[in-house]
């Protein structure tokens, strides 16, 4: 297995006024290809500030990410528009679909900024929202779908570039349990397929469906290991200890 | 994204919010609207001067010699030897003796009738036509024949149709009428255009008792040489009397030129204050485009974190401005030429006239150029906002 995304002693530090607010504190971590990792930390834990850096939508003040053997850190705007059109999938907790596109062309933005051809674009937009079962509504809008639904048309979106990596952001935040499980098998599924897979959540149950978490805590790494080691789903603070494996 | 997908979505959004849309093209609309009709107007006023000034001929100077005193004059033959001496810009020359006197038909009495004394060319320089009988000849002209010719109305009125070889009294002196003129106006009236008799200029010198004629009608070979023209004669003039105030000649073509231009300038400054109103739509499109990006935040930072770049945000807002204010345009094309139809409508019924309202294709090109142009301009900040977002403020923003 090779080393998709790699943070080398990455940190992001916002200024709020006078004091320093250290997002990510020296974060080193290693995710291979076709892993299933879960990021899990509470809010103000750097999960987001993790997930923002590894979907290229920010860059680390200092450190360095190598996405695919790349450096995202000295790419500017355009590049990096680039790396998150082919290699990353975005699942967002609020689907953010476009309200006045259909299903199809929705799916179809990640390809049309990838200057795909039209028929192509169609063909692959349709085949992504037929594996995620809704190959009947290519013309429905989003808001005539349920949250299950819409969050399955993220799916499909993310899906459709072949990307390397799929992005989910509590991907069942929004949803009720029963679909939140639908939507946990779907990655689970895609998982299965071959395809690495970054969830981020505050959820243990959830993080819990990955093979492996990494628990942050104030933008440090507290836990980096199997999801199913009973010390995975503990806090790193309720058991006192200031840093694991 | 090419260019023709970003055209796709921008109809799409257009469509999306038609009442919106159509306000924000308002003002466009107004102001493409008023540009063609003021600059039809303006056309149809000129091609209205121009038929007038046509009906009394473009072509021709018309060349008055008050003389100075009787010390010097110029002859009706060195005035004929100047225009067979320039051919190149002089085409035809016809005196004209202008008299006043009693017009009898029978017992009948004539007032309002003009009586002109002119060459055998008169005619055919002024292009009227004779529809009965024959024009004036060389030898009526060179023998000082009693004959003339007479209006339409005339004949109709005192000879019911029939005048050629009848007589007419001009001051108790007997003319035979050799032919009839076409009819010139299309209301025949007592003192209209109609009622005229035009005899041989030497008949009417003779008639009249004037020796020199101060009067003359000269047709040039291109009329856009007119001015050129002009100062020919008038250099020949000026080099018999050394004087200004001797002679006077006035161009046709040049008084439509003034006139015209004087019109162009009106229609100019009017166009500018209605293009006015163009550029508060264009404001109007900016405002709008602001609003449509702080709303549409969420979507730009969906669209950059699925890999949109700067330049296809920035794309895809200035060309949905640039169709917004073109679509303004075309509707304006379309009122500004139904109001001009209307316009032309109820001049020609309130004022009786047939002035008619043309919007020029040069206006409706400027008025598309000048909207789209608009659009895109006052666009361009608002997609600049758009475009350099922070994805991640975007996607968060509620």
């Amino acid at each position: 297995m090779s080393a998709l995304i790699e943070f080398q002693e990455v940190c992001k530090v916002y200024r709020m006024g006078d004091s320093e607010v250290w997002a990510a504190d020296h974060i080193s971590l290693v995710i291979h290809r076709g892993e299933f990792v879960a990021i899990v930390g509470q809010s103000g834990s750097g999960k987001s500030t993790c997930m923002n850096i590894i979907g290229c939508l920010d860059v680390p003040t200092s450190g360095t990410y190598l996405l695919d053997g790349r450096d995202v850190g000295s790419m500017n705007k355009n590049q990096l528009a680039e790396i998150r059109n082919k290699l990353l999938g975005f699942i967002f907790q609020q689907y953010n679909l476009l309200p006045k596109l259909t299903l199809l062309e929705n799916v179809e933005v990640p390809l049309l900024y990838a200057g795909v051809p039209k028929p192509e674009r169609h063909r692959r937009a349709q085949e992504a929202l037929e594996m995620v079962g809704l190959g009947d509504k290519l013309r429905n809008k989003p808001s005539q779908l349920s949250g299950g639904q819409q969050q399955r048309v993220s799916i499909a979106r993310a899906l459709v570039g072949k990307p390397a990596v799929i992005l989910a952001d509590e991907p069942t935040g929004a949803l009720d349990s029963h679909t939140g499980r639908e939507v946990l098998r779907l990655l689970q599924q895609l998982h299965d397929d071959g395809n690495t897979i970054v969830l981020i959540t505050h959820d243990n149950s959830i993080a819990t469906q990955a093979q492996r978490i990494i628990r942050l805590e104030d933008g440090a790494v507290v836990y980096d290991g199997d999801a199913h080691a009973p010390e995975a789903v503990v806090t790193a603070g309720a058991i006192g200890t200031g840093g694991a494996s | 994204m090419s260019f023709f997908e970003s055209f796709g979505l921008a109809i799409k959004n257009i469509l999306s919010s038609k009442m919106r849309t159509f306000l924000t093209m308002l003002g466009i609309i107004i102001g493409v609207t008023a540009v063609i009709v003021i600059v039809g107007l303006g056309n149809g006023m000129q091609n209205y001067m121009k038929d007038s000034f046509s009906e009394l001929g473009t072509n021709t100077l018309t060349v008055s010699i008050p003389g100075r005193g009787s010390s010097r004059s110029v002859s009706v033959d060195s005035m004929y030897q100047l225009v067979a001496d320039n051919p190149q810009q002089l085409d035809k020359i016809s005196p004209t003796v202008t008299m006043s006197g009693t017009v009898k038909i029978e017992t009948e009495t004539a007032d309002s009738t003009t009586v002109t004394g002119v060459s055998e060319d008169y005619f055919q320089m002024k292009g009227y036509g004779i529809s009965q009988g024959r024009g004036l000849n060389y030898v009526d002209v060179a023998q000082r024949k009693d004959v003339c010719v007479i209006g339409q109305y005339l004949n109709q009125a005192y000879y019911a149709g029939g005048a050629v070889g009848q007589t007419i009294k001009f001051n108790g002196t007997k003319l035979t009428i050799v032919g009839v003129m076409s009819q010139k106006s299309d209301t025949m009236e007592e003192g209209g255009s109609d009622d005229c008799i035009f005899l041989p200029y030497s008949t009417a010198a003779r008639l009249s008792w004037t020796g020199t004629i101060s009067s003359y009608l000269i047709t040039v070979v291109d009329e856009n040489q007119a001015a050129a023209c002009k100062t020919l004669v008038e250099d020949y003039l000026y080099g018999i009397f050394s004087d200004e105030n001797a002679y006077s000649v006035t161009s046709m073509a040049e008084m439509l030129d003034t006139m015209n231009s004087m019109i162009n300038m009106v229609i100019t400054i009017l166009a500018a204050i209605a293009a006015i109103s163009l550029v508060v739509g264009g404001i109007g499109i900016m405002n709008i485009m602001l609003v449509s990006v702080t709303e549409r935040t969420r979507e730009i930072g969906i669209r950059k974190a699925l890999g949109a770049k700067e330049r296809s945000i920035m794309q895809q807002f200035v060309i949905e401005a640039g169709t917004t204010s073109a679509l303004g345009g075309i509707l304006g094309i379309a009122l500004g030429f139904a109001l001009s139809s209307a316009a032309s409508v109820i001049i020609s019924t309130l004022m009786d006239s047939s002035m008619s309202v043309t919007p020029s294709m040069g206006s409706v090109l400027m008025a598309v150029g000048v909207s789209v142009g608009i659009g895109v301009i006052f666009g361009y900040l608002p997609a600049k906002k758009a475009a350099r977002l922070n994805p991640i403020d975007a996607l968060r923003y509620d």
